[in-house]
């Protein structure tokens, strides 16, 4: 495999020159951005299907077998369906929140260790960068509830938005945690920290275990989903923020959502449980073990959504600031001061 | 002109027109986000002079955090452009001569002989880690800079609160611990009792 691109490589760099460079970068961007709008695509099936068999239904099974074209009929309609511009709202700032919510989820990709040494830009500064993009998420949030020059769609962004703040903290956190660990902020090395003959029991997951719950709850709460989607809060507010927007306007924020869903179920994936590690030593690294826990956490967001009541938006401030911010300040001391004895073993 | 030097001339420009931009819109909003259009370019930069540590957090800290809550006040605010505008041209000497004395400040400063003037920036090996190097530094030769700067900044963040924080009388609240300490016994009785017509 590695041998067959180094030659695609040379024979690129002999017949393009120097064109080749930004071509083949494009390539490779192709190659993760494609599976990710796939996998968006079949994520918005699964949901359905998943919420479904949990509530006794069939979930959707008229287009095509089992109802497998449903995304693409989905897409197709919504490709076609006009784009309403409220009077009164910001034309260009309309238009653009949607690309500013979808592009920094797809951006943070680029920095994500698939297996190893199959990463498109390895940074030293890797998990920053991808703390920076998630932080930049909120710009298409707060900018649709503005310029849509609704009440609506304003409480919405601005809930979302306070939401989205409060629990980046204890997310940051979490991370701090995670690269204290590791000694390092390259994530590729975050996983190479993980390795070990034990398999799993090297993993993040067991010394930061308060801190792998924190992650993965404020992961659900940063993109806004059940049981913390006061941002949509359909018998309150609508749809929230999204309320003015149509058409192929619209489907942009879906997929930065599930875009976002996926990235949080791979960082988790990659931060606590050793991404492309294997959890039995003797069974090989591969990537299909990301794969593999990246989509039980992508189960696990259904699940939630499927089970819980939303929260009050009271609650919900209070369990991010009040419990979550000081569990972590509290967690990054208790792991400096393990650190330091000789019984911390990762 | 390599790469490097058509990149640092684009961010460049977009600062300036950006930072233009953020005295000139009519709109405030737009001016925040003009502001932040200048942060991501001047991260831009930081990112060519191979400070990435510096240019992600400015963009995490910045960016992704006080321009969220700048744009969140500025959005709720009612702001009357025409009296604003008002006493333009009153002010604006003062302000130029003020800009015009920043910008003397700094070519002195920059150009003295105690800063590498002039140089290019030093290149490093694609191993090397910026964000170490800072946190030894920080940690062993300014650590006192440094413990003094976080003290100043928690004083300033009580002193905010402080200042902002009313207790009101009538304002209602939970005590979260009382509710979860809450038995089944305590909120439901289960009353058993004969049904009222007998047939």
């Amino acid at each position: 495999m590695m041998e067959l691109l180094q030659t695609l490589q040379q024979a690129g760099l002999e017949l393009l020159g120097p064109a080749w460079l930004p071509i083949w970068t494009i390539v490779k961007i192709m190659v993760i951005t494609v599976p990710i709008m796939l996998t968006v695509a079949y994520l918005t099936l699964a949901e359905r299907k998943v919420i479904g068999y949990m509530q006794i239904r069939i979930g959707p099974n008229r287009v095509g077998p089992y109802g497998l074209l449903q995304p693409l009929a989905d897409g197709a309609k919504l490709l076609f369906k006009e784009i309403i511009i409220p009077s009164g709202s910001n034309k260009f700032l309309f238009i653009a929140a949607p690309i500013l919510g979808l592009a920094p989820a797809l951006a943070a990709w680029a920095v994500m260790p698939f297996s190893e040494g199959m990463v498109l830009t390895n940074v030293n500064a890797g998990l920053l960068y991808i703390l920076a993009m998630t932080s930049l998420s909120v710009y298409g949030i707060i900018i649709a509830g503005w310029a849509s020059n609704s009440k609506y769609a304003f409480i919405g962004a601005v809930r979302s938005v306070a939401q989205i703040v409060s629990y980046e903290i204890a997310m940051g956190f979490a991370l701090v945690c995670v690269l204290m660990a590791s000694q390092s902020m390259n994530v590729g090395d975050i996983v190479r920290g993980q390795q070990g003959s034990l398999g799993m029991l090297n993993w993040y997951f067991i010394p930061l275990f308060p801190m792998f719950l924190v992650y993965l709850i404020s992961g659900v709460a940063e993109t806004n989903r059940a049981p913390f989607d006061m941002a949509e809060g359909e018998s309150e507010i609508v749809a929230g923020f999204h309320v003015e927007y149509s058409g192929m306007a619209f489907a942009m924020f879906f997929l930065a959502e599930y875009a976002n869903m996926i990235l949080i179920s791979f960082l988790t994936a990659i931060m606590f449980l050793g991404g492309w590690l294997s959890p039995v030593p003797f069974l090989p690294d591969s990537f299909i073990w990301l794969l593999a826990k990246a989509s039980f956490f992508l189960f696990l967001f259904l699940w939630l959504r499927a089970t819980f009541p939303r929260y009050r938006y009271d609650q919900l401030m209070r369990l991010g600031w009040k419990v979550f911010i000081p569990l972590t300040i509290i967690w990054v001391v208790v792991v400096a001061v393990w650190m330091q004895t000789p019984y911390w073993l990762w | 002109m390599n790469f490097e030097t058509i990149m640092f001339y684009v961010f460049a420009a977009l600062i300036v027109f950006s930072a233009l931009r953020v005295i000139t819109a009519h709109n405030p909003v737009h001016a925040v986000l003009f502001l932040v259009l200048a942060f991501i370019s001047s991260a831009g930069i930081w990112i060519l002079l191979e400070a990435e540590f510096l240019a992600i957090t400015l963009v995490l800290v910045y960016v992704g955090a006080v321009m969220v809550l700048f744009l969140f006040v500025v959005m709720m605010l009612d702001i009357n452009l025409v009296r604003m505008r008002e006493g333009i041209w009153r002010w604006l000497p003062f302000g130029a001569a003020l800009a015009g004395l920043m910008a003397f400040e700094m070519i002195w400063v920059l150009g003295s002989s105690g800063t590498p003037a002039g140089k290019s920036a030093i290149k490093h090996a694609a191993d090397y880690s910026n964000t170490k190097e800072l946190g030894r530094l920080i940690y062993t030769e300014y650590v006192y800079p440094f413990e003094i700067a976080a003290v100043l900044l928690l004083v300033a963040m009580v002193a905010a609160i402080a200042l902002t924080l009313r207790r009101r009388k009538d304002a209602k609240s939970q005590v979260v611990a009382e509710q979860v300490a809450v038995k089944k016994a305590d909120r439901l009785r289960i009353v058993k009792m004969q049904a009222e017509r007998k047939e």
